[in-house]
C-alpha cells in the first residue's frame, strides 16, 4: 500500500453548500504535501473528513487503505485550525493527557521542543499568549510518532523565527515513511519544504503535482502560480 | 540559516548548482565527507526528498560518490573536478556571451567589456 490517503469520488454537501465535489486524490507515503486554496475552498472540510469529524455525503476516503475509524485515528496526528487546548490545565498536565491518550506519544520529543522554544511548562494554558498556545498545540501534535500528520494552518499565528524553527522541526523529526499534509495560505514560507502541492478551489482539486514539476513547467514558484490561479 | 532559492527554477536543480559550486570553489575539498541527507536538508531548509534527488543528480556527474554504509564523499580525482569546473565555466560564459550578443556586440567589443569589468575590480590577477 503506497498511498497513505486516498479519496475516491469524495463529496461533502452541507445543507445548502457543496464543500467538496467529486474529489479524487492519492497521497503517497513519505511526502510533505501543501494543501492550498483560498478561504472557503474546502481545505478544512477535507481534513475533518480524514479525521472522522465529518462523514462523506458520497464517495470514500481511505487512510492507509482503511476507512476512517479507530485504527486510522491511531496513526493520524491532527492539528485543528482552532484552539483545542484545555485552558485550565498546565502545560505539564496537557503533556500527561496526550501521553495517556496516544501510545505513540514521545515525551522526549515534547521535552526537547518545549525547551528549545523556551516554554514554561508549569504555567497554565490560559495564562499563555495566543502564539505560545499555538506552539504548545503544535508540539503536542508533532510529538506523536504518527504515520500521517494533518496540520490545519499550523504557522499562521507565530513569529517568523518560530516559524523557521517549526519548519526545521518538521524536516528533522518526521520519519521517512511518515506523511505531512499542511494546509496554509503562507505558501512562500513553506514552499521549500514541500514535495507536493494540491490546489483546491470551490471544492474541487484544481491541481495536484510536485513542487519541482510546477517550477519546471511554469518557470515560477508555487506561490506565484497560486496568486495567478486565484487572482481576486 | 537556510540557503536562498530563486522562484523560476526547480529547487532540486538549484541545490545541484549550489553544491557543485561548493565543490568547485574548494569549500568542499576533495575527499570531504558530506553531511547526511537529512542534515543537509535541514541546513538548506528543504525537503529531504528534494535533497536526495539533488545528490543523486550530482553523483551522476562523478564528482561525489557513495561509500556503502558510510556516506557521500567528494571525489579525490582532481582531474574529474577540473573537468566539471571547465564545463561549468564554459556554460556560464556561453550564457553571458549569448546575452550580450543579442545586443549586437562584436567579438572585440565583448572582450573589451569583459576586460573593463575585470579592471574595475582592481584586484585582477594580471
Amino acid at each position: 500500500m503506497d498511498n497513505i490517503l486516498e479519496c475516491r469520488n469524495l463529496s461533502k454537501i452541507y445543507k445548502n453548500a457543496i464543500a467538496l465535489s467529486n474529489v479524487n486524490l492519492q497521497i503517497k507515503k513519505g511526502r510533505i504535501v501543501g494543501l492550498l486554496g483560498p478561504n472557503g475552498s474546502g481545505k478544512t472540510t477535507l481534513i475533518k473528513l480524514a479525521n472522522g469529524l465529518l462523514t462523506p455525503t458520497m464517495g470514500d476516503l481511505l487512510i492507509d487503505g482503511m476507512p476512517i475509524g479507530v485504527e486510522t485515528k491511531k496513526i493520524v496526528s491532527y492539528l485543528p485550525d482552532h484552539n483545542f487546548l484545555t485552558q485550565w490545565m498546565s502545560v505539564n498536565q496537557m503533556i500527561d493527557y496526550f501521553a495517556d491518550f496516544y501510545s505513540d506519544f514521545s515525551r522526549d520529543r515534547a521535552d526537547r521542543m518545549l525547551e528549545n522554544l523556551g516554554i514554561d511548562r508549569t504555567k497554565k494554558i490560559k495564562t499563555l499568549s495566543k502564539g505560545t498556545q499555538e506552539k504548545v498545540a503544535l508540539i503536542l501534535v508533532m510529538s506523536r510518532e504518527a504515520e500521517l500528520y494533518m496540520l490545519d494552518e499550523p504557522i499562521a499565528g507565530v513569529d517568523p523565527a518560530t516559524r523557521d524553527y517549526i519548519l526545521r522541526t518538521i524536516i528533522t523529526n518526521y520519519n521517512e515513511d511518515a506523511t505531512i499534509i499542511i494546509s496554509t495560505h503562507l505558501i512562500s514560507d513553506i514552499e521549500q519544504i514541500l514535495s507536493d502541492v494540491i490546489f483546491i478551489n470551490h471544492g474541487e482539486v484544481a491541481l495536484c503535482d510536485t513542487v519541482d514539476n510546477i517550477r519546471q513547467r511554469e518557470g515560477k514558484s508555487v506561490d506565484e502560480l497560486f496568486r495567478e490561479v486565484f487572482r481576486c | 540559516m537556510s540557503w536562498s532559492f530563486s522562484n523560476d527554477r526547480p529547487i532540486f536543480q538549484q541545490l545541484v548548482d549550489i553544491i557543485i559550486l561548493k565543490i568547485l570553489s574548494g569549500e568542499y575539498q576533495p575527499g570531504f565527507k558530506l553531511d547526511a541527507v537529512r542534515d543537509l536538508a535541514v541546513t538548506a531548509g528543504v525537503n529531504p526528498n528534494t535533497m536526495q534527488r539533488a545528490l543523486s543528480e550530482i553523483e551522476n556527474t562523478g564528482i561525489i560518490y557513495t561509500k556503502r554504509g558510510d556516506g557521500r564523499y567528494v571525489t579525490e580525482d582532481t582531474g574529474k573536478i577540473a573537468e566539471v569546473r571547465n564545463s561549468y565555466v564554459a556554460e556560464k560564459t556561453r550564457g553571458f556571451v549569448e546575452s550580450v550578443k543579442a545586443l549586437g556586440l562584436t567579438v572585440n567589443e565583448i572582450s573589451e567589456a569583459v576586460k573593463n569589468v575585470l579592471n574595475e575590480g582592481g584586484n585582477s590577477d594580471g
